[in-house]
């Protein structure tokens, strides 16, 4: 069975280790926070202004003044700062962040990844995307492995305009965690109940499958 | 004791003209000077170019300009909430310039701080890049970007005094303290302004330096773009 969103983003809370300042984007990657282990000590920075940012407020507690980068209320956790701005992407651009995961429309066996316009069509911005992507070290992206019509999202190469090139190192999709390494993606995991020949077929991209490839665990 | 103060939103906005280039504070609806973009829907400036992280929605913030097509280029980060923006942008009424959100807040730190240009590794690779100096640095490539040039910033704090000294308040902050000292002149608007020596300077995060009026605004609707709350347990 292909993974729920919700299951995508409990796997990669698994990646999320002790200490670590995070950078969830918007879509998948906000539920991540929901999975994350209670034993372990992580603050979120959200771009707009927040690190250690907290659950959504109980209903009649919301502050306009308390929002993260996806508009929505939030609050703030014990040891909480507030900052501007420039002092955000100080903090993304410096690689203080330790792991940034979002969202994408496509990415490559380069690492390329495109995920803020489609031409034409839809057109929202990049917001910190680009800042996020040509910084951090350590970047996963949380997606669907194929769009609805079928068609892969795991390219040679971006159809769409790119939002970072060679940035990706990790993807965790609802059939597989892959990485990128020289290349091409390698596939670590599967989906449970998914074949590797069904992540085959899905992936446009090369695929490279060493051994016996391991259902996910949870 | 130098004064910044000034009488009402109308004193504060007096020297705008059309075709202008305004730097207007906030994240979302998070910390937008709501009076001063009600007073320049109010003048009817026309031709602006507004540097705005976002665009309001259609009925709010920025949004009520874009609905008098009172500007005729947005320089944003995203856009997205707005389908008005949307519409003018892909039927070409207006021009846009989309760019990433580090590099949008550190054109106005550079103008700021007197800071010409500057390199980051943001868009490059990307169409953000074309047209721009590229250039390696310890291995890695990164594009030139240019400090903004800007008539007025109008900027929201929470708190400031008489000096132009300001407080701002949880994620409202977010674009705000960059664009101060950004622009030719700095309005900044405040939710409760006190008296010069009311304000503890430990707490002060934008000198008045940087300011060159300020006003308590009448009245803040404060609206929450995308409501989210859990139930009590």
């Amino acid at each position: 069975m292909a993974l729920t969103k919700e299951q995508i983003a409990q796997r990669i809370a698994k990646e999320v280790q002790d200490g670590y300042y995070v950078n969830l984007g918007i879509g998948i990657p906000t539920l991540v926070a929901n999975f994350v282990r209670n034993d372990i000590n992580v603050e979120f920075q959200s771009e707009n202004g927040i690190l250690g940012m907290g659950p959504f407020p109980f209903e009649g507690e919301e502050d306009p003044d308390l929002i993260n980068a996806g508009k929505q209320t939030i609050t703030a956790l014990p040891g909480a700062s507030f900052f501007d701005s420039a002092t955000s992407f100080a903090m993304i651009r410096g690689q203080h962040v330790d792991l940034t995961i979002l969202g994408a429309m496509e990415v490559t066996q380069n690492g390329d990844i495109a995920n803020w316009k489609i031409p034409g069509k839809m057109v929202k911005g990049m917001g910190g995307a680009m800042d996020l992507v040509a910084s951090a070290e350590n970047i996963i992206v949380a997606m669907m492995h194929t769009n609805k019509a079928g068609a892969s999202k795991l390219l040679k190469e971006c159809s769409l305009p790119l939002t970072g090139v060679h940035c990706v190192k990790k993807v965790v999709t609802n059939l597989a965690v892959l990485t990128i390494e020289n290349g091409s993606f390698k596939l670590l995991e599967r989906a449970p109940g998914v074949s590797v020949e069904e992540i085959q077929m899905a992936t446009e991209g090369d695929l490279i499958v060493e051994g016996t490839i391991p259902e996910m665990q949870f | 004791m130098i004064t910044k103060t000034v009488a009402n939103v109308e004193a504060a906005c007096l020297g705008v003209k059309d075709h202008m280039t305004f730097m207007l504070g906030g994240f979302g609806l998070s910390g937008i000077p709501e009076n001063c973009i009600a007073q320049l829907v109010h003048l009817n400036v026309q031709g602006v170019t507004c540097i705005s992280n976002n665009a309001g929605v259609d009925n709010f913030g920025l949004g009520m300009l874009l609905q008098k097509h009172q500007i005729k280029k947005m320089i944003s980060s995203y856009v997205g909430e707005n389908a008005e923006f949307e519409r003018q942008m892909l039927s070409g009424e207006l021009e846009v310039e989309l760019i990433p959100q580090g590099t949008l807040a550190q054109r106005c730190r550079a103008a700021q701080s007197g800071i010409p240009a500057f390199y980051t590794p943001a868009g490059y690779g990307t169409e953000v890049a074309e047209g721009k100096e590229a250039r390696e640095f310890n291995g890695k490539m990164h594009i030139m970007e240019h400090a903004f040039k800007a008539d007025f910033a109008f900027i929201k704090a929470w708190k400031g005094d008489t000096a132009g000294n300001l407080i701002f308040k949880g994620t409202a902050r977010n674009f705000n303290p960059n664009m101060c000292g950004a622009a030719t002149i700095t309005v900044a608007e405040v939710e409760e302004l006190v008296p010069a020596g009311d304000l503890d300077p430990n707490h002060i995060h934008i000198p008045g330096i940087f300011v060159q009026r300020i006003f308590q605004g009448s009245t803040y609707e404060k609206r929450i773009e995308n409501l989210t709350v859990r139930k009590r347990a």
